[in-house]
């Protein structure tokens, strides 16, 4: 079947109106949490992971979908007008956009973060689409070995690519790891770091540990900054639309930004953040009126804004036919597949291509839901903002208690969730990121998985692993990701641009 | 988050990365114990369940080296003082939770942990956020519980219908 067959088929599960209505129901929800400050969409896949549990595989993944779609669009808006950006990929959105909203300028800051993400999306999942097919017949030759591989360039490339040093990204990744091998081990049957504790025979819930990493951990950090982290809302100024010059300003911008986010999102590199900072500054330069820049430059909104929601869809590209997670958020999908008890890659292409297509062309429609949410109704948004914050971080903590709960309900479970959500607290307060530690401990098991594989083939020889073209090719990639910032800073003198964290 | 200052060096050691330097030493250690009494057990494939193990233990003991080594470079950035009261409060109402939950059900114990939340970021009264959290609970329970039948622990409120 050819591509554009494959997405007509798709397109009609898509427009079936049950998934129609889980589709609105995820953009919806993924605004809102994007706008709101301390929740993000992989917070928020991972609370409806188990309540989702019983419904239609296909309509929840369109659900997840849509609230990462929702999640990068909501971002934009507390970024510009509270200048705390919802999420860590618009952080770059809140340098120019907070400034153009306390200019009075709020209403084209955001229609342009909204129109820019609309453009971006679209074409950006035109390309998923496009490049999804070939990525699947090179990955059906590929080896456990090459898969092995593949795994240890996704955790280099996500412990380099998040936080603030090379060395906190891999104690971040190594402490996943060591989660991961927490249970019985599938193929000896020996129980593993375990203690003799039986509710940790089944190891460590991916949703366990994200929820409290995420949800108890920010609670935890910000309940201690206490009234230091007081903020203000910019009221919406001015009319949403865009002037002719806007739209001037913001058209290239837009396909820019796109095209340096879907490629970085794409490849095994993870993260949405980096193409941001790249965006950013390659409109400074290109800018007209670089001195606007600082005081409020649309380009400097549309650009990153664009970027961000191109690598959004980019990071579907080796969660769909790798079976490969490289932010938070693609980590706890990856999950909600399992949970199906599908495994994204190549294969699933094969034996699920209604799911797949269908997930495909939902995120067209989820794209369109999104601009129509976000213009008129951006107002609704912004009252979110409003709510006091005891009550939110309560009901956060409310909600992340039942999800767990309701996964699975024993007291050790909540235990474990107070002690992650403590580990959170320690890792943040100490600038190690989270999102390596959720990729550690979904892609650790399935990376040992493939080695072992790999060396039972070989009958224990452990140079199979360096034997094959494609390894080799991924592991020089993996120590470039490695040493990449190193060299970065031995040839400008500068410090790596690196991306900040979370989903 | 990115770090625009660069490493101050000739600055005070840092303790909370020795510490955790500490700590990623002694998981090394015990995932290398995990890893050497599972090799102690005969296994018939050519890689047994030890051999990922030992690999992770490895690099969680260069990765606290590693860290040691940027603690002794010094405090990168001051981090601004942590207050105490509301991580208090907030882990005070996790804890009640897990203490109250077998006893008094889930509407009664998240709502102790709505009111202690809220508490920890300063919004009070702690009753009346305790009565209107427990009512809450109470509907979600409604919702999760009977209509997608989620099995929440029931409590004495719960009971009642």
């Amino acid at each position: 079947m050819d591509t554009f067959g494959a997405l007509a088929q798709g397109l009609m599960v898509a427009l079936q109106p049950m998934n129609l209505v889980f589709a609105f129901f995820g953009v919806m929800l993924g605004t809102a949490v994007g706008v709101l400050p301390g929740i993000g969409p992989a917070l928020t896949v991972a609370l409806l992971l188990p309540i989702t549990f019983k419904l239609d595989p296909a309509g929840s993944l369109i659900m997840f979908a849509g609230i990462y779609y929702g999640g990068m669009y909501g971002g934009s808006t507390a970024s510009i007008l509270l200048n705390t950006p919802g999420e860590s990929s618009s952080i770059v959105t809140a340098l120019e956009g907070n400034k153009m909203a306390r200019a009075g300028r709020g209403g084209p800051a955001l229609a342009t973060a909204a129109i820019g993400s609309f453009v971006a999306g679209t074409i950006a999942t035109i390309g998923l689409a496009l490049i999804a097919p070939t990525v699947v017949d090179i990955a059906i030759s590929f080896g456990p070995e090459d898969y092995f591989a593949l795994m240890i360039l996704a955790f280099t490339t996500v412990s380099a690519a998040f936080g603030s040093s090379v060395t906190r990204g891999l104690t971040s990744l190594f402490i996943g790891l060591s989660l991961g091998l927490v249970g019985i081990d599938l193929q000896s049957g020996q129980a593993r770091v375990s203690f003799g504790v039986p509710d940790l025979l089944d190891g460590v819930e991916v949703t366990t540990l994200a929820v409290a990493l995420f949800a108890i951990g920010e609670t935890l950090s910000v309940a201690a900054a206490g009234s230091r982290a007081e903020e203000v809302i910019e009221p919406v100024k001015g009319s949403v639309f865009m002037n002719k010059e806007d739209w001037k300003r913001s058209w290239w911008p837009w396909i820019r930004g796109t095209f340096l986010g879907f490629p970085i999102g794409a490849m095994p590199a993870g993260g949405a953040e980096i193409p941001t900072f790249l965006s950013y500054a390659l409109e400074k330069r290109l800018c007209k009126k670089p001195d606007e820049f600082g005081n409020g430059a649309i380009e400097g909104v549309a650009g990153p804004e664009a970027a961000n929601n191109a690598a959004a869809a980019g990071v579907l590209v080796p969660l769909l036919t790798l079976g490969l997670p490289t932010s938070a958020t693609a980590a706890i999908m990856l999950a909600g597949f399992q949970q199906y008890g599908m495994n994204p890659g190549p294969l699933l292409f094969a034996t699920n291509p209604d799911l797949v297509w269908g997930l495909i062309a939902s995120l067209f429609i989820a794209n369109i839901m999104l601009l129509i949410l976000n213009l008129p109704l951006v107002g609704m948004w912004v009252r979110l903002l409003a709510i006091p914050r005891p009550w939110l971080y309560g009901g956060i903590l409310v909600f992340a208690t039942l999800g767990t709960l309701g996964a699975n309900p024993s007291l050790v479970e909540l235990g474990m969730l107070l002690i992650f959500g403590l580990l959170g607290y320690v890792l943040r307060r100490y600038d190690y990121p989270i999102a390596p530690v959720v990729v550690g401990l979904i892609l650790g098991p399935l990376a040992e998985q493939q080695l072992r594989r790999a060396l039972a083939i070989s009958v224990g020889d452990p140079l199979v692993l360096f034997q094959s073209p494609v390894a080799l090719t991924l592991y020089a990639l993996a120590a470039l990701a490695l040493f990449g910032p190193l060299l970065f800073f031995l040839i400008t003198g500068r410090k790596a641009p690196v991306g900040g964290d979370e989903d | 988050m990115s770090d625009p200052t660069p490493l101050s060096s000739g600055s005070k050691p840092d303790k909370a990365r020795f510490v955790i330097a500490l700590a990623l030493a002694v998981l090394a250690a015990v995932i290398g114990w995990e890893a050497w009494r599972l090799a102690q057990i005969p296994s018939y494939s050519s890689v047994g369940p030890a051999a990922f193990p030992t690999l992770i233990a490895i690099g969680l003991g260069l990765l606290a080296i590693a860290n040691a080594v940027e603690a002794m470079k010094g405090v990168e950035e001051e981090r601004p003082r942590d207050e105490i009261r509301p991580i208090f409060w907030v882990l005070a109402g996790l804890v009640g939770q897990i203490v109250l939950l077998p006893f008094l059900g889930f509407s009664i114990a998240t709502g102790w942990l709505f009111a202690a939340t809220a508490k920890g970021f300063g919004r009070g009264p702690i009753w009346a956020h305790f009565l209107a959290g427990a009512a809450i609970c109470f509907v979600i329970y409604l919702i999760f519980a009977k209509g997608l039948q989620l099995s929440l622990p029931a409590g004495p409120l719960e009971r009642l219908i």
